[in-house]
């Protein structure tokens, strides 16, 4: 039963598995701390996401599972007084020879809430990505938007509808247009933070349909706090908590025999 | 980034010009410049203080007047009136504040001070003339006039203001005093207390509208260099001689003495905002932490 | 035990009512008396401009005392050019200035500048006039259309500022961080993102800051001065309505004063429709659905 894919015990600077049994790590990270104003939200995370598989993250609010995401594509910029240390590596290198333009490039981003630009159409959403970064050949930009509206499940719906503004689709509408959005710019691994927390049933089941086409071609990285949804859809889970990472397994062992007493306690309800 | 050095360059310019250009007027009196109240342009001897007295006067009545007024208005707005009401008048009162002054100097000259010479003054007069404010001929443009348009002028800030601190502060609190057994009114005093340094700031902001306000004084004051005690007695403030005088200055060292009134008037306004602006910010900081 | 406790005496309960009532019928009273000025300078204004607003007023020059008839055309096509020279810089800094404040908020930078801002929009506006008449008239040696809309675009800069801060800070911090994940570099994203969607509050930011220029009277006495003729060159002396009525106003001629009103009731009308469309426009930000 060799299920654990990465013994976080094993992992040090020098072995970070590039190559592990099962596959290979698109990104993973050493002794990751994330501190807000010196105060710690994460705190010495080693973990490792397969290429090509989806994982998720889940564990009780609070636990550091949006911060630990955000440090992969360098979203803590933004906040003052955050600081990451540790070690950080991205599709082979290490996280600061990215600048932060390349890496957002390579690491897209799908929010909590759909969050379309309020002012531009659907297919000035999709594209926004390549059109303010340079691209503007018009046929190309076309084809593409028609590709990832296809792969996020919504070309059907809103092919007639492309240059009405984006805020006129439904919720479930808007949260496609915005993986759409991120597939746009091709980037090699998507995060998603709790991607359906704020949709209908019937709209989760559509992203969670996509999610299951994408990883043929993409590394997913889903924050959830939905066990069935992380049971349903990823192959691999990890647990944290209190802004540690607790155990990362494969998704059955994980909801059928984990190894950690806090995980199991989670899994079966006693918490969180 | 360059822009938003060149804003900081331009207040710095300001200071700078001013001082240079007032560098006649500055050499020849020195601070005596504050404590006199010649102001002869033929003689050139030049002094501030009846403009500066003048200033600080008008000033003190408009914010005696506007406090409360402000007040009562602010607690109207976010305590008593319902959303449709609050907002319309809330609405009102902003326009209020956007009407260009001249406008109300304007007013004042044909009905406010008409109306001070024939009606209120005289009416102060019989019941209070024992005061020595209220004395001697009711001339209608004078100090008392332009202290009343000058309270109008910045009731509207100091009610909108005082209006946002009382909202920065919680429900929570209210619903305390209300569960001890207070009044409606005595939870709105409590509230009131709570918010005191808010409030103390936005009159001081008012206060600083009020020094440098220009026109409307300007047309009701009755622009006469003369200190005297009864408010119904004309007076000059210092916006109002610079805007009189300076398009026709006599000479060199009347336009620096001019422009040495208006540093001074610089350096007042820039005392009072500063000082208002971290009363406000330290009251709505706090609000924000909670 | 703390004043509230003893604030709220139950022995007293009938005369704690009546000041209840007292004072909450106060703050009514304050809000109408506070209200009534406003209405009365309006229909004031109104009824007395109205009768000498006609076609002439927009489209004649003035006539000679004497004369009747005759209108502003130069003082309002003066206003429309000082207004748009000042816009040519006011309006880009102002803008500039508050995308700086706003989205790099948080440094050291950010917060001198907007305190900076608050300091340049308490400067009285007379003290602004000064500064333009000590970098363009003197230099120049004569009053010009020039000096008075550096003047103007000065005053407009804290106005733009501070509504553009505030728009943008309305903007969902998440359309940013959307905007970043794309791999959009940080200046486009405010440029295409940030600012776009802030665009309606931003222009209704521009259009206050406009109708407040457009009444400033102070600080174009001495630098763009007046002119009774036809005049578009920059470098020389140029009406506007402000000044004109200022004129009007404190002359003795029922017929001018009429013209003054008719001013007026113009001015007040642009104050009081830029309001509302700062008003419907900031409800609707405010409601908005993002
Ligand atoms: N911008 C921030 N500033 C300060 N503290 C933060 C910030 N973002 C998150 N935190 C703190 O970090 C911890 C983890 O938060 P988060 O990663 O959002 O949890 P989760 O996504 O698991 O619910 C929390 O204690 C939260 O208060
Ligand atoms: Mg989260």
């Amino acid at each position: 039963m060799q299920e654990v894919l990465i013994n976080t015990d094993i992992l040090t600077e020098e072995n970070i598995p590039e190559k592990t049994k099962k596959g290979i790590a698109a990104l993973s990270t050493v002794g990751l701390t994330v501190t807000f104003d010196s105060r710690p939200a994460i705190s010495d995370v080693n973990i490792s996401f397969l290429k090509n598989k989806v994982t998720s993250i889940i564990g009780p609010s609070g636990c550091g599972k949006s911060t630990l995401l955000r440090s992969f594509n360098y979203m803590h910029d933004l906040i003052p007084k955050s600081e990451v240390t540790g070690k950080i590596i991205v599709l082979g290198k290490n996280i600061n020879e990215y600048d932060s333009v390349g890496l957002r490039k390579k690491v897209g981003m799908v929010f909590q809430k759909p969050n379309p630009f309020p002012t531009l159409s659907v297919f000035e959403n999709v594209v926004a990505g390549l059109k303010y970064t340079g691209n503007n050949k018009k046929s190309e930009l076309e084809e593409i938007c028609e590709n990832v509206l296809k792969l996020s499940g919504l070309w059907d719906e809103v092919k007639d509808r492309l240059k009405v503004s984006a805020l006129a689709l439904s919720g479930g509408q808007q949260q496609r247009l915005c993986i759409a959005r991120t597939l746009a710019v091709s980037p090699d691994i998507i995060l998603m933070d709790e991607p359906t927390s704020a949709l209908d049933p019937i709209s989760t089941s559509k992203i969670e349909e996509s999610i299951f086409h994408l990883k043929q071609n993409y590394t997913l990285i889903i924050v959830t706090h939905n066990m069935q949804q992380a049971a349903r859809v990823s192959d691999y889970t990890a647990y944290m908590y209190l802004g540690k990472l607790i155990e990362l397994a494969s998704t059955r062992k994980i909801f059928t025999s984990p190894s950690e007493k806090l995980t199991e306690e989670y899994i079966t309800g006693k918490f969180g | 980034m360059f822009f938003a050095l060149s804003i900081i360059f331009v207040v710095l310019l300001i200071i700078y010009e001013m001082f240079i250009d007032s560098s006649q007027s500055r050499e020849k009196f020195g601070f005596g410049f504050i404590f006199s109240s010649d102001w002869e342009p033929v003689k050139e001897e030049f002094g501030a203080l009846t403009f500066i007295y003048g200033t600080v006067v008008s000033s003190l009545i408009a914010l005696a007047i506007a406090l409360p007024i402000s007040i009562g208005v602010a607690v109207f707005l976010s305590e008593i009136a319902g959303k449709t009401v609050g907002t319309s008048i809330g609405f009102l009162i902003e326009i209020l504040a956007a009407i260009p002054s001249i406008i109300y100097g304007f007013w004042g000259i044909f009905v406010l001070a008409p109306y001070m010479r024939e009606s209120f003054q005289p009416f102060l007069q019989n019941y209070l003339g024992f005061i020595p404010l209220f004395q001697g001929t009711p001339f209608g443009f004078g100090m008392m006039t332009a202290g009343i348009i000058l309270a109008i002028m910045i009731t509207p800030i100091i009610s909108s203001i005082t209006r946002d601190v009382l909202k920065a502060i919680p429900v929570s609190q209210r619903e305390a005093a209300y569960a001890l057994g207070a009044t409606k009114w005595e939870a709105i005093k409590m509230a009131l207390l709570n918010a005191k340094s808010g409030i103390l700031g936005a009159t001081v902001l008012g206060l600083g509208r009020a020094v440098g306000e220009t026109m409307a004084v300007t047309m009701v004051i009755g622009n006469r260099a003369q200190i005297k005690t009864s408010l119904f007695e004309p007076a000059y403030s210092m916006a109002s001689v610079i805007a009189n005088e300076f398009a026709e200055a006599s000479g060199q060292m009347h336009i620096s003495s001019l422009i040495e009134v208006g540093l001074i008037l610089f350096g007042v306004t820039f005392i009072i905002n500063s000082l208002a602006r971290f009363l406000i910010f330290s009251v709505t900081r706090k609000a924000d932490m909670k | 035990m703390r004043k509230e406790d003893l604030l709220f005496d139950k022995k007293n309960l009938r005369k704690r009512k009546i000041i209840n009532t007292i004072m909450l019928s106060l703050c009514i009273i304050a809000a109408a008396m506070a209200v009534v000025p406003l209405i009365y300078i309006f229909f004031y204004t109104a009824g007395a401009g109205l009768t000498s607003l006609n076609f002439d007023f927009f489209t004649a020059l003035p006539k000679p005392f004497g004369e009747d008839g005759g209108g502003m055309v130069n003082a309002i096509v003066g206003t429309v050019i000082l207004i748009g020279l000042g816009g040519l810089f006011g309006i880009p800094i102002g803008i500039l200035t508050g995308i700086y404040v706003s989205e790099y908020s948080g440094s050291l930078m950010s917060n001198v500048v907007k305190f900076i801002t608050d300091v340049l929009s308490g400067i009285p506006s007379i003290v602004i006039g000064i500064f333009a008449y000590g970098l363009i008239v003197l230099p120049m040696q004569r009053f010009s259309a020039l000096a008075g809309g550096f003047a103007l675009g000065i005053l407009m800069i804290p106005t733009v500022t501070r509504i553009t801060e505030e728009m943008l800070k309305l903007v969902p911090q998440t359309l940013r961080e959307a905007s970043l994940a794309l791999g959009i570099s940080r200046w486009k994203t405010t440029l295409r993102i940030t600012l776009r969607t802030a665009s309606s509050g931003i222009i209704t930011g521009v259009l206050l800051a406009i109708a407040r220029a457009a009444g400033e009277t102070a600080p174009l006495l001495f630098t763009s001065f007046g002119n009774s003729f036809w005049s578009t060159s920059l470098d020389q002396p140029m009406a506007s309505i402000p000044v004109q009525i200022f004129n009007y106003a404190i002359s003795p001629y029922d017929e001018w004063h009429r013209k003054a009103w008719a001013g007026a009731f113009v001015l007040i009308s642009i104050v009081f429709i830029v309001n509302l469309i700062v008003r419907v426009v900031t409800r609707n930000k405010y409601s908005g659905s993002v």
